[in-house]
């Protein structure tokens, strides 16, 4: 669904949605998930990437933020609908077939560990179709090749327009990739989500 | 396309199984994907089912590709405020026994073995404890029993020691030669070094104090389920088990068999 709308969009069933954001990624990721209605159900999985050497407060910084319940994914933890999980420090986040996360020390992929590649195409295997992928601002090129394989899936694939993204690089390299379904202000993202529909 | 492809995984690992009796049957299966995956890459494999005649044919290919599916993950006294929760929590009460076990399960190349051993020497443990060092890698344990890691790792290894509380100069434990060092000979007097498999193999001794860090991951929970297992069996009466700062004892069916101990560095103890 090339050139769809955000109305087409809102339409499809979501069961989960991942999100892979890097710097200026925290106001970027706050903009799309405050205040969204207290009945958004659909499980939120982030890698947002911070250094890896200390502890990361992503999800405390959040509990403030936003209605869903917040954690780090555990390893071998089932999905919870109505939550935002972040993926911890230091590993690989991955979703697997029965839809629960496991954590794994392989390599970094594209100098990142957590990658967004990584929990994009794991995700994209779990959920096909009924998977949103959203890139935002980041300043190096992870999450490309992720989104491109969301797409191959069948699976709605939105990035930050680059133009008003903190840092461009990493939206205007997935475009350059694959043609994602939906190119949107932080505006546009949230008003997408806010009328999301699940299973 | 995506369906064919796990079917053939999975052929391959029964394949692997039957021919090698290495089981990998019930590991996660999104980063084995990526592990198969990157191994069709290595072997210019186009296929998976090309990749799984090369290996049931060729064991030198099938030790390399052991290699990519066991993902090394180690570091000397990885995670810090782990090794120092062991000073404090674990030391006092392993003090009290006249002669010990301690268990590293999936020891991979030997780091944190090492790291046990000067923790143990510098609490005055070491010369009545036999340290077991098991993984199913024959390359990997290898390496662990020569003690020998490269020179570039040490900044990173001597910034954890402290960190981790040590009390003597790191530089103790080691000599420098070319591009490497090789660790004291008398911290591995006691140390035990054997193939042992969490998927396939019993409980081998009872111990005092298990380390199984970064390797339960790589499990599906039915057979982490049956590696915590082992681990209840092998532990004394009120031993303790070390899991990494990111795994979790709360998705097993022995989630009520242990008690948290430090809850936030995953130190548990037998119940």
């Amino acid at each position: 669904m090339s050139a769809s709308s955000s109305h087409e969009a809102s339409s499809r069933f979501i069961d989960a949605i991942v999100v892979g954001a890097s710097a200026g990624g925290v106001a970027a990721l706050s903009e799309i998930l405050t205040n969204l209605p207290v009945s958004f159900a659909i499980p939120v999985i982030v890698v947002l990437h911070v250094p890896s050497d200390r502890p990361s407060h992503l999800p405390d910084i959040f509990r403030h933020r936003v209605g869903m319940r917040v954690s780090e994914a555990q390893d071998k933890e089932p999905i919870s609908s109505s939550t935002l999980y972040f993926a911890p420090a230091g590993y690989h986040l991955s979703i697997e077939n029965d839809r629960s996360f496991s954590l794994s020390g392989e390599a970094p992929v594209s100098y990142s560990r957590p990658s967004i590649d990584v929990l994009m195409t794991s995700a994209a295997d779990a959920y096909g179709a009924n998977l949103a992928g959203i890139l935002l601002t980041g300043a190096n090129f992870d999450g490309a090749a992720g989104l491109a394989i969301i797409k191959e899936h069948g699976g709605l694939t939105i990035v930050q327009d680059p133009d008003q993204a903190e840092m461009s690089t990493m939206p205007a390299a997935a475009i350059a990739m694959q043609r994602p379904d939906l190119i949107l202000p932080l505006e546009d993202i949230h008003a997408l989500l806010a009328q999301m529909k699940t299973n | 396309m995506s369906h064919s492809t796990d079917i053939e995984i999975r052929l391959l690992m029964e394949a692997i199984y039957a021919q090698y009796s290495h089981d990998f049957r019930h590991y996660s299966g999104a980063s084995q994907k990526r592990r198969v995956l990157y191994a069709l890459q290595h072997f210019g494999c186009d296929t998976i089912s090309s990749l799984q005649s090369k290996v049931l044919h060729d064991p030198a290919t099938f030790q390399q590709l052991l290699d990519i599916l066991t993902i090394p993950f180690t570091e000397m006294f990885r995670d810090p405020t782990f090794f120092l929760a062991v000073r404090h929590h674990v030391v006092p009460v392993l003090k009290t026994y006249p002669s010990l076990k301690v268990w590293v399960a999936g020891c991979s190349t030997g780091e944190e073995v090492y790291s046990l051993a000067i923790l143990l020497k510098e609490e005055g443990l070491l010369e009545r404890t036999m340290i077991y060092a098991t993984d199913i890698n024959p390359a990997s344990l290898e390496k662990a029993k020569q003690g020998i890691f490269p020179l570039d790792r040490l900044q990173l290894f001597t910034a954890n020691y402290q960190a981790a509380g040590g009390k003597a100069a790191f530089s103790d434990y080691y000599t420098a030669a070319y591009n490497a060092v090789r660790f004291d000979r008398t911290l591995s007097e006691n140390m035990t070094f054997a193939d042992h498999s969490l998927a396939t193999d019993n409980v081998f001794s009872e111990t005092h104090f298990i380390c199984c860090r970064n390797v339960l991951i790589y499990f599906d929970r039915g057979l982490q389920d049956r590696a915590f297992g082992l681990c209840h069996e092998s532990l004394c009466h009120r031993g303790f088990l070390g899991l990494s700062t990111k795994e979790s004892l709360d998705f097993s069916s022995y989630a009520d068999r242990f008690e948290p101990v430090v809850k936030q560095e995953r130190l548990f103890r037998k119940r």
